[in-house]
């Protein structure tokens, strides 16, 4: 079993202004391994996420990233090896070539062509698609544009927030088919945000959930089958009826 | 013209605020306060004007130019209040201004170095300057705003602070210096710029009017360029700290 730490975060709380939305969370995410993030909307969950990337600083609390304290890192390389794919899936203008070609750019090196229409097929996703515009894809072939982009930087953690929540059962499908694939083949250690408990149980190593800024249950995935928490039960009661 | 035939002009201050007074628009205070300190300003500017003039003492020249920085600082700073240091930033950028276009102007022997010269091209200069600044502030920080999801997104895929800024950055010059380039495509066309009217009602040669309003147009367009570039370089960087994160604006987020 393995038992290395990708992320551990240390009575991390986040504040913006006198919003409290991190409050003392400690925990570690294991290396290695799937980790789903579930639990009510206003949780947290993208704001952690957003720490761990380090687009923002936890106003409280340390942060470690592979044994190291997070500000060690170079934001650039931080960013670069922990990739953040967002529920919104926010595109440049252009083509989903030139998106693609985002993170190599911004690195001073260019995307091939090929290797992009690999990436576009690594994420069930037809290379015909390279050279059309944005605007005109769907809610869903944005969300794998958006996971095919970060998949770019080759990160050893990859956090996905909700990739999967405009996609249809079978896009679904293949994302779970695709993390998993990513996890097993690469050794990817990936932490994804889900509001599809089935899907957490199913997909995951571990689970953490959370509520109102806290880290309420974390454990392996059964948690969910059987959680000791008073409030994870009803979330899950809430959920599963 | 004298003060009595001047004082007959008021009649076009009558105009607007009969007009105002009968359509009850409201602006009869401002109309007045704008006429009594356009009065005021003007007379004091043309009294000391005459006085360094007749002195031709650097010092004074150097104090009027001084008062123009000031009063164009203290007017644009409050369309960047949002950006940290920005009274230093546009003071350096308009003392650069000034240096370049009179380091021009006199090295090259294109004007003489008398405050006649200097002064009114210095007004000019640092007023459109000032305008630009405006213009570029406000355009920049609504960029910023609008563009915050894709600041964001390029930042957490590993870009820095300034390939994050670039489109907000890039935009906002080219929206600042686009009135400038437009007026003067149908200058002379549309309108006669008003240094070129003066002088030719003052009685000069309408060729050597033209001259010298050429002069100021391209001077007007180095001011254009140098001030939105130089105002957007000096003022990205105040917007992230140092672990490249975005700090200067007003939140939007979505926590989940």
């Amino acid at each position: 079993m393995n038992n290395e730490q990708a992320i551990e975060l240390k009575n991390v709380s986040y504040a913006d202004g006198p919003l409290k939305i991190i409050k003392n969370v400690t925990g570690s995410f294991r290396k290695g391994k799937i980790t789903s993030l579930v639990g009510p909307s206003g949780a947290g969950k993208t704001t952690l996420f957003r720490l761990c990337n380090g687009i923002i600083s936890p106003t409280h609390g340390r942060i470690i990233i592979q044994a190291k304290p997070i500000q060690v890192y170079e934001p650039t390389d931080l960013r670069r090896n922990v990739g953040l794919a967002l529920q919104s899936a926010t595109m440049i203008a252009g083509t989903v070539y030139k998106n693609l070609q985002l993170p190599r750019i911004l690195a001073g090196d260019a995307l091939p062509e090929d290797e992009a229409a690999d990436l576009l097929a690594a994420v069930g996703l037809d290379k015909d698609l390279l050279m059309r515009h944005v605007g005109d894809l769907s809610g869903g072939q944005k969300q794998k544009v958006s996971i095919a982009r970060t998949l770019v930087n080759r990160p050893e953690i990859l956090l996905l927030d909700e990739i999967t929540s405009s996609l249809d059962r079978i896009s679904t499908h293949d994302i779970e088919n695709l993390i998993e694939k990513i996890n097993r083949e690469y050794n990817v250690t990936i932490i994804w945000i889900t509001h599809n408990l089935n899907q957490a149980i199913q997909i995951s190593d571990d689970t953490w959930v959370m509520m109102n800024g806290q880290l309420i249950e974390s454990g392996p995935s059964s948690l969910l089958t059987n959680p000791k928490n008073v409030q994870v039960k009803q979330f899950v009661k809430g959920d599963f009826a | 013209m004298s003060f009595l035939t001047l004082s007959l002009a008021l009649v076009f201050v009558l105009i607007p605020l009969i007009l105002t007074k009968t359509l009850n628009l409201g602006l009869g205070k401002d109309t007045v306060i704008a006429t009594v300190r356009s009065i005021i300003q003007l007379l004091a500017v043309g009294y000391i004007l005459t006085f360094v003039f007749a002195t031709e003492n650097l010092i004074y020249i150097i104090l009027m130019v001084i008062l123009m920085i000031t009063a164009a600082t203290h007017n644009a700073r409050k369309k960047g209040a949002a950006i940290q240091g920005i009274t230093w930033k546009l003071i350096v950028t308009f003392v650069f201004i000034e240096v370049l276009t009179q380091g021009i102007l006199i090295g090259f022997k294109i004007t003489p170095p008398e405050a006649q010269y200097i002064i009114p091209i210095s007004g000019m200069l640092i007023g459109n300057s000032m305008v630009l600044s405006i213009l570029f502030l406000n355009r920049f920080t609504a960029e910023i705003e609008a563009r915050k999801d894709e600041t964001e997104l390029i930042l957490s895929l590993g870009g820095t602070p300034k390939q994050a800024i670039h489109h907000s950055l890039i935009t906002a010059i080219k929206a600042s210096m686009i009135p400038t380039i437009e007026s003067q495509k149908t200058i002379g066309l549309v309108q006669l710029p008003g240094m070129m009217s003066g002088q030719i009602i003052a009685g000069a040669d309408p060729m050597q009017a033209v001259q010298f309003q050429l002069l100021i147009l391209f001077l007007l367009l180095t001011t254009a360029a140098v001030t939105s570039i130089m105002l957007g370089f000096l003022s990205y960087p105040t917007l992230f700290n140092s672990r490249m994160q975005l700090i200067k604006l007003p939140d939007n987020n979505n926590p989940a």
